[in-house]
């Protein structure tokens, strides 16, 4: 029985090998798939459980043992530490309200507010070529694809595929990977472009005599409507001024712990956030309604 | 076919930032296994089921494990009667080239869709898969027993 070859082999080779193809174009070109995917997710997805079980075990564990004195200091800690930043917040608030009356001035598209998701991660992606992670929130909590995914130092990347229960995110530092955004000192757009190497980007096609330094913080542009603006995308590397080259060679490290944050944010904002999530627009409400104080500051 | 199973979760479980890197492909090694100890049973279409499954866990393009796990199940149950008459240290050659060509079409398609990437870590997990063989041959021989084997 064990001898011989298996018979029929070439035939199903062919096959399979024209089916995964078929299942790439359709997968890439369109979202009929969507629903498989999903589908085929619900048998794989207590396998992925039980993978990362040891360490949410361990997580556990580590939290029960902690003993109070140790809970008590951090609790102290972000305490302080939350009433310094509900403290920036009034200011921020107000800085908003005025913001937003002076953008009524000048007949601007008013800005509505974002809503926030945190979210954990599931899972670094094994995927050679890549650089993806998986978290744990998915369509069932409202995430769509293209959406946009922050740390608390800056952007981390975007939504690139969902399943009802987890989602994909593709890193900053994917190949296939571009951010639009601006230099914070001087307004200057660029695009941020990622290599497929880990902790650097790259900033193309700036003319020689553009404007940008060693330091400088790169932050979303909201070009392209993807990402909201304002939010720390990168810092400027290096600079590199080579008169035989017709661009500046700029390179920039990410500001988000691509690599180490287990625990991301989701955001919503613009058209995504839907009347379903109005509590936030009321909030904004609330901000135009009181101006004059901030005015008066 | 509980193997595949424990291979997925070898696949999954997450590990530190530097070892990761040096990952083998379990699931990969195990398919050479089982389709250079019973081809009859295990080939392209398994092959195909598990590298779907694969897809859907990493969340990749639908079929691209898919097909680079066919065409490797197909190779390795091609040249089956050879490979298993050689010693365990040439087995290992082989298989490092089976898994560096499941790396190639896997980037092959990667470079198709999304514009060619040189990334040569890609390749480390097909090292210590080479590595890892002789042992993994043994153990998954011992589950099977001599008989059917060899």
């Amino acid at each position: 029985m064990e001898l011989g070859r298996p018979r029929g082999n070439g035939l199903r080779l062919v096959l399979l090998v024209c089916l995964s193809i078929g299942l790439m174009i359709v997968d890439h070109q369109s979202r009929y798939l969507q629903s498989v995917r999903s589908a085929l997710g619900l048998l794989t997805d207590p396998l992925q459980d039980a993978a990362t079980l040891p360490w949410r075990v361990g997580a556990w564990a580590t939290r029960l043992i902690r003993s109070d004195i140790d809970s008590r200091r951090d609790y102290e800690h972000l305490l302080s530490e939350f009433l310094v930043l509900r403290a920036r917040l009034q200011k921020m608030e107000a800085i908003e309200a005025e913001n937003s009356r002076l953008s009524r001035l000048l007949a601007a598209s008013e800005k509505v507010g974002e809503e926030v998701l945190l979210a954990e991660l599931v899972q670094v992606s094994m995927e050679p070529f890549t650089h993806k992670i998986l978290i744990n929130r998915g369509t069932r909590e409202g995430v769509y694809t293209g959406q946009p995914v922050i740390d608390p130092n800056g952007v981390v990347g975007q939504v690139t595929r969902t399943t009802p229960t987890k989602s994909a995110v593709t890193l900053l530092t994917d190949q296939s990977h571009a951010i639009p955004a601006q230099v914070r000192r001087n307004g200057l757009r660029v695009v941020v472009y990622g290599l497929g190497v880990q902790e650097k980007l790259s900033v193309p096609y700036l003319a020689q005599h553009a404007d940008i330094r060693e330091g400088d913080l790169l932050v979303t542009s909201g070009m392209g409507g993807r990402f909201p603006p304002g939010y720390p995308v990168a810092r400027v590397g290096r600079v590199l001024r080579d008169a035989n080259e017709p661009f500046l060679i700029v390179t920039a490290l990410p500001v988000a712990r691509l690599e180490h944050a287990t625990e991301f944010l989701l955001i919503w904002h613009g058209q995504a956030l839907t009347s379903g999530r109005s509590e936030v627009i009321a909030d904004s409400d609330i901000l135009e309604s009181a101006p004059r104080g901030a005015g008066g500051g | 076919m509980g193997s595949f199973v424990a291979a997925l979760l070898a696949n999954m479980v997450p590990l530190p930032e530097a070892v990761a890197a040096y990952r083998p492909d379990w699931v990969a090694l195990v398919l050479i296994f089982w389709c250079l100890a019973t081809p009859q049973r295990v080939g392209p279409t398994v092959g195909f089921g598990v590298g779907l499954a694969i897809d859907v866990i990493q969340f990749s393009l639908l079929g691209h494990n898919a097909l680079s796990k066919t065409i490797l199940a197909y190779l390795a149950n091609r040249f089956h009667l050879p490979v298993r008459l050689f010693p365990l240290w040439q087995q290992a050659v082989i298989v490092l080239a089976l898994l560096s060509l499941d790396v190639a079409i896997v980037g092959w398609v990667h470079g198709v869709v999304n514009g060619l990437t040189v990334d040569g870590s890609a390749w480390l997990p097909t090292i210590s898969g080479m590595v890892i063989w002789p042992l993994l041959f043994v153990v998954l021989r011992a589950t099977r027993g001599r008989a059917q084997l060899v």
